[in-house]
C-alpha cells in the first residue's frame, strides 16, 4: 500500500515540471482549467504508469480519475492494490 | 485514394553515391552528376533528405557544407556505426515510419546490412539514381505549399528543440516564449490538396483515420451538412504550416467530428485540445448536441485521451467505431501560452 499523501506529493512534482508557480490543492481541476493540453495528459498517465507500475486502460482514462490530486491518488491506489492481487 | 507506399524520407550515402571517391582516403571528392538536381528536385516535392554516412563526421560535414548542401540534410548520421543504425536514428528524429524511408548507396553491402534489420526500408543502388526521379514512391500525387516548406519547418523544428533543451524552467515557461498563434479557419479551396495529404499521413494524432480524396472534401467543403476546418500554427521561428484538420457533420440539432488530426510535428507544443474546445463552445453558442467518432488504434491513444479529457463520454459502440458525446459544460478557457484566432463566422 501507498500511502496517499506520498503519491499527491510525487504527482505534485509532475505537475511542477509543468506548470509554473501553481501549487495544486487536493480538489482542485487540474485538466478543466486552462493549462490542460493532451501532450501533458499523456504525459502524466506515462507517468503513473511508469512510477506506479500500473496499466491505465481505455476505461480508466475518464476524467474523473485524473482531475484532481485527490482522485489521482485514490485511482493510483485502487489501480496499484488491485494488480497486486495477479501476482 | 491509392494505396501505394510514398517515401517521405530519402537517406544518403556519400561515398561514391553523393560524390565520386573516398574521402577518408584524401580523395579529391566531386559531386556525382546530376546529384544536385536529385536533391533539389526531391526537395521541392517535400520529400526529406538525411545522411547515412562510414565517415569522420566534422570532415564529411565540413566537405558538404563546401558543396553548399548542408542545409538540405536533417539529422546527418556520419560515423562509423551499421547503417542501420543510422537509419533507425533518422527515423526517430524526424518521427517517421520505416515504410516511408528510402535509402541510397553504392555498396550491395550496406543496403542488405538495412534491409536484414529494417525490411522495409525501400533500398535503392547508386547506379539507378538516373531513374530515381521517376520512380512512384518519389511522387507525391500533391505538392503543396506546405511540402514546398516541409524541410525549412523541419529546420525550424531543430532550433526550437536545441532551445527548448537549453531552456531552464517549467514547460509552460518554454512554450509562453513561443509567442505561437493558432488560427482556425474553414477550409477553402487551395486548402484541399493539404488537408487530403493530412488526412494520408496522420496516424498518430488521428481519431478515426479516415481518409478523404480532394473531391470527397471538395463535397464536404461546400455542403450545408458539414464544417471543414483546418488550424494553422506560426510562432517566432516561422510557420508549422497546415497542421490541423477537423470534419463535423450536422444533422439536425447534432453535430458529429467525423474526423479531428493534428500533424505529428505540433506534438509538443500542448495545441491538440484547442480545437476541440473550440468545436465545443460553438457547438453550445448553437445550441445543439456534439458528438466524436473514434477508432481507436495502438498508435493514437493520445487522441483517445484528448477527447477523454476534455469531457467526451463513450455513449454507444458500434464495430470498431465509438461515438462519444460530450455534455458541453466546463470548457475551458484557451491556455494562455497561445494565442487563438478564427473565422468571424467559426
Amino acid at each position: 500500500m501507498i500511502p496517499n499523501n506520498d503519491i499527491k506529493k510525487t504527482v505534485c512534482t509532475f505537475l511542477n515540471r509543468h506548470i509554473k508557480n501553481h501549487e495544486f490543492q487536493g480538489d482542485e481541476a487540474i485538466f478543466t482549467s486552462a493549462l490542460f493540453n493532451s501532450l501533458f495528459a499523456m504525459q502524466l498517465v506515462l507517468f503513473l504508469e511508469k512510477e506506479y507500475r500500473i496499466k491505465v486502460e481505455n476505461e480508466d482514462l475518464d476524467l474523473s480519475n485524473f482531475n484532481t490530486l485527490n482522485a489521482i491518488s485514490a485511482f493510483v491506489e485502487q489501480k496499484a492494490s488491485c494488480d497486486c492481487h495477479e501476482h | 485514394m491509392t494505396s501505394e507506399k510514398k517515401i517521405k524520407c530519402v537517406v544518403w550515402d556519400l561515398d561514391n553515391t553523393l560524390w565520386n571517391g573516398l574521402l577518408s582516403e584524401n580523395d579529391p571528392v566531386s559531386l556525382c552528376e546530376g546529384v544536385v538536381e536529385v536533391i533539389k528536385t526531391l526537395d521541392n516535392r517535400g520529400i526529406l533528405q538525411s545522411v547515412a554516412s562510414k565517415n569522420d563526421h566534422g570532415t564529411a560535414m565540413e566537405k558538404i557544407h563546401e558543396f553548399g548542401l548542408s542545409d538540405f540534410f536533417l539529422y546527418p548520421q556520419i560515423n562509423w556505426n551499421p547503417k542501420s543504425s543510422s537509419i533507425k536514428a533518422i527515423a526517430e528524429s524526424i518521427n517517421i515510419g520505416m515504410d516511408s524511408l528510402a535509402f541510397i548507396d553504392d555498396q550491395p553491402y550496406e543496403r542488405d546490412e538495412v534491409n536484414f534489420s529494417f525490411p522495409d526500408v525501400l533500398c535503392i543502388d547508386a547506379a539507378d539514381m538516373a531513374g530515381l526521379l521517376d520512380m512512384p514512391e518519389m511522387n507525391p500525387r500533391f505538392i503543396t505549399q506546405d511540402s514546398k516548406i516541409r524541410r525549412q519547418m523541419y529546420l525550424n523544428d531543430i532550433k526550437r528543440n536545441n532551445i527548448e533543451e537549453m531552456f531552464e524552467g517549467a514547460k509552460e515557461d518554454f512554450l509562453a516564449s513561443l509567442g505561437m498563434v493558432f488560427r482556425i479557419s474553414q477550409a477553402k479551396e487551395e486548402d484541399l490538396r493539404r488537408a487530403e495529404e493530412l488526412t494520408v499521413r496522420t496516424h498518430q494524432l488521428n481519431t478515426t483515420g479516415y481518409t478523404y480524396s480532394y473531391d470527397e472534401l471538395d463535397r464536404f467543403r461546400t455542403s450545408e451538412d458539414h464544417i471543414l476546418l483546418t488550424a494553422t500554427l506560426d510562432d517566432k521561428y516561422g510557420t508549422y504550416g497546415k497542421i490541423g484538420l477537423a470534419l463535423i457533420e450536422r444533422n439536425h440539432n447534432l453535430w458529429t467530428i467525423k474526423l479531428l488530426l493534428m500533424s505529428c510535428r505540433v506534438l509538443s507544443r500542448g495545441v491538440g485540445a484547442i480545437m476541440i474546445n473550440h468545436i465545443r463552445n460553438k457547438a453550445k453558442k448553437s445550441n445543439v448536441r456534439l458528438c466524436a467518432e473514434m477508432i481507436a488504434t495502438d498508435r493514437n491513444r493520445m487522441m483517445y485521451m484528448t477527447y477523454k479529457f476534455s469531457g467526451f463520454k463513450e455513449v454507444k459502440k458500434r464495430k470498431d467505431v465509438i461515438v462519444f458525446e460530450n455534455d458541453l459544460t466546463l470548457i475551458p478557457d484557451f491556455p494562455t501560452y497561445v494565442h487563438v484566432d478564427s473565422d468571424s463566422n467559426w
